[in-house]
C-alpha cells in the first residue's frame, strides 16, 4: 500500500482509510454544511434582490414615470436585472446547494475539499453581483438570458466548473450500487449547462454568428437553461423528496426512464418556438414545433409518476411544508408544460406570441414549478444541515399562502390579459383595417398589469417571511430556543 | 439504469443533436447569404426571377449574381446609427419592441403598417447584434424609420406622453439636457420643440445629448424598404 495518496484518491469522498463504505447520511449532511449554507443564504439574498427589481419593473409597466429619471433603473435594465438575479442568483445558488447534497446523499458519499466548493461559491456570487451591476450600469448584452457583460464570463465559468465538478465527483465515487433517477437528472443537468453556456458565449458574445443564427442560438440557449438545467434539477429534486417524505416508493421505475429520455431528446429542440413567424428557416420552426408538442410525453409520464405517488397521502402531504411546495411545483410542471406545448402550435402562437401571455408562461415555469420545488427542498434540507428545526410555522404558512396564491394570481392575470391583448392585436375588420389601435390595446392591458403588480406584492410578502425564517434559523441565538421534532403545518390527526 | 456509458452517451448525444440541427446547419447555410440586388442575373447577365435559376447543362439550381450597377441590400448602417444601436441595446428597448415583420395573414403586422413585406434572414446578415425581440408591448420597429420625423422621435423619447398620451413606454429624459437658454448665444440650434404642457419652463430648453442623437439616427435607419430576390413587396 502506498503511503502517499494520489491526487485522484484524495478527491475520493470515501477515501479515508478503513471507513466502512456506508457513510451515513448525516455525515454527508455534515460534510456539505458550510458550503450549502453559503449557497442557501446567497440564494435567499438574491431572491430578495430579484423580488425588489421585479416589483419596480412591474410598477413601471403601469406607471412608466415611476423612478423614470434614473437611467440605472430604466425598465429595460431593471427588468433584466430581475431576470438575471432570479436565474443566476437565486436559481443557480439554490441548485448549487441542493444538487451536490442530493448527489452526496444518494451516492452515500461525503463531499471532500469543501473549501474549494465554498470558495467557488463566493466567486460565483461575486461574478453575478458584478454582472447585475454591469446590467444596471448599461454594459448589458442584448441577448435574452445572457445579458451579463462579457467581463464576468471567465469568473462565472470557472466558478461554475469548480462547483459542478463536485456533483460529478460525488457520483463517480458513489457507494451505493443503485443509481436513482434523481442522479440521472442532476448528472445530465450539470453536464448540459456548461455546454450550453460555452456555445452561447462563443457564438453570441465573443465571435458572434451571422444574422439570425444569433437568434437561433439565443433561443436554443435560453430555453434550454430552463429545460435542461432548471427543469432537471427541480424534477430530480421532486423525485427525491416526494417518496422520501411520504415514505412510499416512486410509482414506476419504467416511467421514470421514459420520462428522462424523452425530455432529453425533445426539450432541446423546443426553444425555437420563440421564433415562430420570424425570419428563420421554416423547417427549423417546424422541428421546434414538433419537439414542443412531443414534450407532452415526458410531461405526462413524469406527472403520472409524481402524482400517483402522492395519491391517497394528501393529509400527510399537506402537513409537510416540503411536500406542499414540491407537489405544488410538480402540478405546475405538468400544467406549464402542457401550456407550453400548446403555445408552440402556430394558431395558438399567433395569439400569444409577443404578448404578456408569454411572460405569464415564463413565471408559470420558473416560479410556480421550479422555485416552489426549491422552496420545498430547502424546507427539508435546512433542518438537517443546521440540526435545528424551523423557528416559525407561522412564517412558513405566510410564505406558503402568499406565494402560492400570489403566483396563481400572477399567471392568471398575465395569461388572461395577454390572451386578450393577442386577440385585440390581431383583430381585423372586414375592410382590412385593425379593430383596435395599438394605443387601445396598450391601455387595455393596464388593468391586468395592475393585478400582476398586486400579485407580485403578495409574493414579496411571502419571500420576506421565508427570508426571516431562514436567517432566524441560521442565527446562533436561536439554538437555545430550538424545538425538537419537525415543524408541521397542521396537527397530526388521530388516525395517522 | 444499468449502463452508465450509455447514460453518458445519451446525455451527450441528445444535446449534440439539437446543436447540430438548430445551430450548426444554419450557421453553415447562412454564411452563403450576402447582400443582394432586388433582381439577380444569370451567368449571361439575363435577369432571373428569384434567388436561383436552373443550370441549362445539369439539373442543379445555380445561385444568381447581383445585377451590375444596382445597389445590393441590406446596407451597412451609418456610423451614428451604429452607435445608436448600442444605446438601443443598453437601454433594453428590446424587451418591449420586436424588429421583424411576419408574413401577411399571420397576425396583423401588415394591417398595422409595420412593413410592406415579410422580414427575411438576409435582412439581418450585416448586423453585429440581431435583436428580433420577443415582446410587442410596443409596436414592431423593423420599419419605424419610415414612419416618423426626427422631431417626433425626440419628443417621444423625451416623454412618450407628448406624442402618445397613455403610453406605457418609459421616458428617456435622461438622454436630454434641460438647460437655461444662453443669454449671449440664444437658443441652442439642436434644441427640440416641446409642447407647453411638458415644457421645463420659460427660459429653458431641451437639448438632445450625443446618445439621444445617435439613438434617433438609429431609429431613422430602421427600414426594410428594399426588395430582395426572395422577397418582394406585397401590393
Ligand atoms: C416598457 C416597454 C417599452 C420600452 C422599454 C420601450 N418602449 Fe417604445 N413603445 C412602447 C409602447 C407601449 C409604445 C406605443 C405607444 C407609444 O407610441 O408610446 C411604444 C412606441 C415606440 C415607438 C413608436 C412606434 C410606432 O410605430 O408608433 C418608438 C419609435 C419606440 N417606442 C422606440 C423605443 C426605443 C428607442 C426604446 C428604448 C430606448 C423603447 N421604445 C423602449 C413601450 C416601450
Amino acid at each position: 500500500m502506498s503511503a502517499t495518496p494520489s491526487i485522484v484518491s484524495t478527491l475520493s469522498p470515501t477515501q479515508s482509510a478503513g471507513d466502512p463504505i456506508r457513510a451515513k447520511l448525516s455525515e454527508v449532511d455534515e460534510s456539505m454544511r458550510n458550503a450549502a449554507i453559503l449557497f442557501l443564504a446567497s440564494a435567499v439574498l438574491w431572491l430578495m434582490a430579484g423580488t425588489v427589481f421585479a416589483l419596480i419593473a412591474a410598477i413601471k409597466m403601469t406607471n412608466p414615470s415611476f423612478l423614470g429619471d434614473h437611467e440605472w433603473l430604466t425598465f429595460g435594465r431593471i427588468r433584466t436585472a430581475h431576470l438575471n438575479a432570479m436565474i443566476y442568483g437565486w436559481g443557480n445558488n439554490a441548485i448549487f446547494a441542493i444538487a451536490p447534497w442530493l448527489m452526496g446523499r444518494l451516492a452515500r458519499t461525503r463531499i471532500r475539499h469543501i473549501s474549494i466548493l465554498y470558495t467557488a461559491g463566493i466567486f460565483w456570487n461575486i461574478g453575478v453581483t458584478i454582472g447585475i451591476f454591469g446590467i444596471l450600469r448599461g454594459d448589458m448584452i442584448g441577448v435574452e438570458w445572457l445579458e451579463m457583460p462579457a467581463y464576468i464570463t471567465p469568473l462565472i465559468a470557472i466558478s461554475y466548473g469548480l462547483i459542478g465538478v463536485w456533483v460529478i465527483i460525488a457520483f463517480r465515487w458513489r457507494q451505493s450500487g443503485h443509481v436513482y433517477v434523481t442522479q440521472w437528472y442532476l448528472l445530465a443537468a450539470f453536464f448540459w449547462l456548461p455546454w450550453l453556456y460555452t456555445v452561447a458565449q462563443i457564438m453570441l458574445v465573443f465571435e458572434p454568428a451571422s444574422g439570425v443564427v444569433q437568434s437561433l442560438t439565443n433561443w436554443w440557449f435560453a430555453h434550454n437553461v430552463l429545460g435542461l438545467w432548471l427543469t432537471p434539477a427541480a424534477v430530480g429534486a421532486a423525485y427525491y423528496f416526494i417518496p422520501k417524505v411520504l415514505g412510499r416508493p416512486i410509482h414506476s421505475y419504467y416511467l421514470s426512464v421514459v420520462g428522462f429520455w424523452s425530455l432529453a431528446l425533445f426539450y432541446n429542440w423546443a426553444g425555437v418556438h420563440h421564433l415562430i413567424g420570424g425570419p428563420v428557416p421554416a423547417w427549423v420552426i417546424s422541428a421546434g414545433t414538433v419537439a414542443s408538442v412531443m414534450m407532452v410525453i415526458p410531461v405526462i409520464v413524469t406527472a403520472i409518476n409524481h402524482h400517483l405517488t402522492v395519491v391517497g397521502l394528501h393529509n400527510e402531504g399537506w402537513r409537510s411544508p416540503t411536500i406542499r411546495f414540491v407537489v405544488f411545483g410538480a402540478i405546475n410542471y405538468t400544467l406549464a408544460s402542457l401550456f407550453g406545448s400548446a403555445m408552440a402550435l402556430r394558431s395558438v402562437n399567433e395569439v400569444t406570441h409577443f404578448t404578456h401571455f408569454t411572460v405569464g408562461h415564463a413565471h408559470h415555469g420558473v416560479y410556480a414549478f421550479f422555485t416552489m420545488i426549491m422552496f420545498g427542498s430547502i424546507y427539508y434540507m435546512m433542518p438537517r444541515l443546521v440540526k435545528r428545526e424551523w423557528p416559525s410555522a407561522f412564517l412558513i404558512q405566510v410564505h406558503w399562502w402568499m406565494c402560492s396564491l400570489g403566483i396563481v394570481l400572477m399567471v392568471f392575470a398575465l395569461q388572461v390579459g395577454g390572451w386578450i391583448q393577442g386577440l385585440q392585436l390581431n383583430a381585423i375588420d372586414e375592410d382590412g383595417t385593425v379593430k383596435y389601435t395599438f394605443m387601445e390595446v396598450v391601455r387595455n392591458t393596464v388593468p391586468w398589469l395592475w393585478i400582476r403588480s398586486i400579485s407580485g406584492f403578495m409574493i414579496m410578502i411571502g419571500h420576506i417571511a421565508f427570508a426571516i425564517n431562514v436567517f432566524w434559523m441560521l442565527l446562533p441565538v436561536s439554538k437555545s430556543s430550538s424545538k425538537s421534532g419537525p415543524t408541521l403545518l397542521t396537527k397530526e390527526t388521530a388516525e395517522s | 439504469m444499468k449502463s452508465l456509458p450509455l447514460l453518458f452517451l445519451g446525455i451527450f448525444a441528445t444535446l449534440a443533436f439539437s446543436w447540430v440541427g438548430i445551430i450548426l446547419t444554419n450557421h453553415i447555410q447562412m454564411r452563403e447569404l450576402l447582400p443582394a440586388t432586388p433582381e439577380l442575373v444569370d451567368a449571361e447577365g439575363n435577369p432571373i426571377a428569384g434567388p436561383t435559376y436552373p443550370d441549362p447543362n445539369s439539373r442543379r439550381q445555380l445561385f444568381g449574381r447581383n445585377a451590375p450597377d444596382e445597389n445590393a441590400y441590406p446596407q451597412q448602417l451609418p456610423g451614428a446609427a451604429k452607435r445608436g444601436k448600442l444605446v438601443y441595446e443598453q437601454m433594453g428597448c428590446l424587451y418591449c419592441h420586436s424588429q421583424q415583420v411576419r408574413r401577411e395573414g399571420f397576425g396583423s403586422d401588415f394591417e398595422r403598417g409595420w412593413g410592406d413585406r415579410q422580414s427575411v434572414a438576409r435582412d439581418y446578415i450585416l448586423q453585429e447584434r440581431v435583436m428580433l425581440g420577443t415582446m410587442r408591448t410596443g409596436p414592431d420597429l423593423a420599419n419605424v424609420g419610415l414612419r416618423y420625423s426626427e422631431l417626433w422621435q425626440h419628443q417621444h423619447l423625451y416623454n412618450p406622453q407628448i406624442t402618445s398620451p397613455g403610453s406605457t413606454m418609459p421616458p428617456y429624459a435622461f438622454l436630454y439636457e434641460v438647460r437655461r437658454i444662453s443669454e449671449n448665444r440664444g437658443p441652442h440650434p439642436d434644441a427640440i420643440e416641446i409642447p407647453s404642457a411638458f415644457h421645463p419652463g420659460e427660459g429653458y430648453e431641451v437639448v438632445p445629448t450625443q446618445r439621444a442623437r445617435d439613438l434617433v439616427a438609429y431609429l431613422m435607419n430602421l427600414r426594410q424598404d428594399y426588395e430582395l430576390p426572395e422577397m418582394k413587396f406585397s401590393e
